[in-house]
């Protein structure tokens, strides 16, 4: 209930600044065009795909590739969406309109949570309707397509859940944006590191701790519970870490 | 406990790192009663809001909001609870419509009755005209009235306002108080200030907080009382030896001020000014001007937070 109320004015919010508007107009322009000289590519090779004994579907040449750099993109605009959740309200001084309501602080956190995935998933649904398009003219494997997008909307949500936590630490947006967009990056790219160390069980751990490992194997189509549970806790971590965080406001110093 | 008692505050002490900033802070705030809450800057006002609205944990001490702890049930303690900060917490992008109905149910205002919420909190505080304006765009007493509409929207058994008539005109602070009055009808109100008159003006009751300690709890009836310094401003157009004033009954001291002007310090309980003027005009001393004089709240103010803290009884 209240939580709602909170996601609402969270989204109208986002809605309201030209912020919002823009990123959905970047975003989309961007993997129109990476969509749509996907499909080129496809095309021109076609014939020769066609030849080949087992030939890779639409899902595996468009879709994969394309949701592959759209976790890239999320990756730079995330920060963007989520910088201004709490950090924003810290620094025009609004937090204790929330704090002063018969409101805990767990609502509070999971009411700006559930704004910005609201704002995401509709970024995801317009990203989710170019591949989808292909079905007009040809088939689609969409047990593979669905799968990606699961692994689209969980990735999300965990950039949002980082980027929520960062948020609460500081008064500035910009830094809160700074900060996620370098906690993500390090994240995305902490299997690299491991790949350099011999141990293989360390190498595992920094591979299990990867976002990209894990949004890979869904790409492929891959449904591992595994997968699943690494971004349930990794949102839940975020999540209790932020309304901590929050709650420490009160007991500042 | 007296049921009337909205707000019990016991014991009361925060401590930033090793500072101080509030110790052993004990007040109640009846139903119906404007509670003016005093202090220089930096004395502990802010941080004593804070720790009564929920926003600042107490190190130590409890506070009751309508007989429920607020540590221990945050959230029913909270409902009855409506706090206007120092910097009134508006959302600049939301028209005062939807920021006011966004703290109707903030406030657990149930849906049907947010509308009629909404409406009765604009029009106390004057804000009928503006429900579809940006409150971005608003000037800065709109801005407040906003912010105070906001506090009072849910009415709650309590009403904090932290410095509620900063940057308003003449006119708005009159109706803001008058509007602290109504209030005060049904609710307590807590109302921090360092504007004095305003405290004469609004308030039954009057704390002074100095360096976190509470210096001075008085009614404003007391603090009159306090006020009446025992002493008469006299004006003559020819006056008389020192001597012969000193000689009026009740007088003890005078003090000479500008040509023709004294100062007749005299006993609490003997007023002269009538001695005086049967003096003066059996004399023919040419009396000009005969004033009782007042020490300001202000005078008081200042002594109260320069010397030593002395405790003082309501």
């Amino acid at each position: 209930m209240m939580i709602g109320h909170i996601a609402a004015r969270e989204l109208r919010t986002l809605f309201l600044s030209p912020l919002a508007w823009s990123i959905l107009a970047v975003v989309e322009f961007i993997l129109a065009w990476l969509f749509l000289s996907q499909l080129d590519q496809y095309v021109r090779l076609q014939a020769q795909i066609a030849l080949m004994q087992s030939p890779p579907g639409l899902a595996e040449v468009i879709v994969a590739p394309l949701f592959g750099s759209a976790g890239i993109v999320m990756l730079l605009v995330v920060p963007l969406v989520t910088m201004r959740l709490v950090s924003d309200e810290r620094r025009s001084r609004t937090l204790p309109l929330l704090f002063s309501a018969p409101v805990s602080m767990t609502e509070i956190i999971l009411g700006k949570y559930l704004g910005v995935m609201a704002f995401l998933s509709l970024m995801l649904g317009l990203i989710a309707l170019m591949p989808l398009s292909l079905l007009l003219a040809g088939s689609l494997d969409l047990g593979q397509f669905a799968s990606g997008l699961l692994g689209l909307f969980l990735m999300l949500a965990a950039f949002a859940a980082l980027g929520l936590y960062i948020s609460t630490l500081t008064a500035q947006p910009t830094v809160a944006a700074v900060a996620s967009f370098g906690a993500l990056l390090l994240l995305w790219v902490i299997n690299l590191a491991g790949n350099a160390v011999d141990d293989s069980g360390s190498r595992g751990i920094f591979a299990w701790l990867s976002l990209q490992q894990h949004y890979e194997a869904l790409l492929r189509g891959i449904f591992n519970s595994s997968d699943l549970a690494y971004y349930l806790l990794f949102i839940a971590v975020f999540l209790v870490f932020a309304v901590r965080r929050l709650d420490a406001d009160r007991l500042q110093h | 406990m007296d049921t009337d008692t909205l707000i019990d505050v016991q014991h009361l002490t925060r401590y930033y790192s090793t500072h101080r900033a509030v110790h052993d802070l004990s007040f109640q705030v009846r139903r119906g009663e404007v509670l003016g809450f005093l202090g220089p800057n930096g004395a502990g006002k802010s941080t004593t809001m804070q720790m009564i609205t929920g926003n600042l944990a107490p190190s130590e001490g409890r506070v009751l909001i309508n007989g429920i702890d607020l540590l221990d049930e945050p959230l029913r303690a909270k409902a009855a609870l409506g706090y206007l900060p120092e910097q009134p917490p508006l959302y600049r992008e939301l028209t005062v419509d939807e920021y006011l109905t966004y703290c109707a149910r903030l406030n657990r205002i149930p849906g049907a009755r947010v509308r009629a919420a909404v409406e009765t909190a604009r029009e106390r505080c004057g804000l009928s005209d503006v429900g579809r304006r940006l409150i971005g765009n608003l000037s800065k007493g709109y801005q407040q009235r906003v912010g105070i509409a906001q506090a009072i929207i849910h009415a709650p058994a309590v009403v904090i306002l932290d410095e509620p008539t900063v940057g308003l005109d003449p006119i708005q602070i009159r109706e803001i108080r008058s509007l602290i009055r109504e209030l005060s009808a049904e609710h307590s109100v807590i109302l921090s200030t360092h504007i004095l008159p305003e405290v004469q003006a609004t308030c039954d009751r009057v704390q002074i907080i100095n360096q976190g300690e509470l210096v001075l709890t008085d009614t404003i009836d007391g603090l009159t009382r306090r006020m009446q310094r025992s002493s008469l401003h006299v004006t003559l157009r020819f006056p008389p030896a020192l001597a012969r004033l000193q000689a009026i009954d009740g007088v003890q001291e005078v003090e000479p001020l500008e040509e023709g002007s004294y100062r007749l310090h005299h006993v609490p309980e003997v007023n002269p000014a009538e001695a005086v003027a049967v003096a003066a005009v059996h004399h023919g001393w040419g009396l000009l001007a005969l004033t009782p004089e007042h020490a300001s709240l202000e005078d008081i103010f200042v002594q109260l937070t320069r010397s030593e803290p002395v405790e003082e009884a309501a």
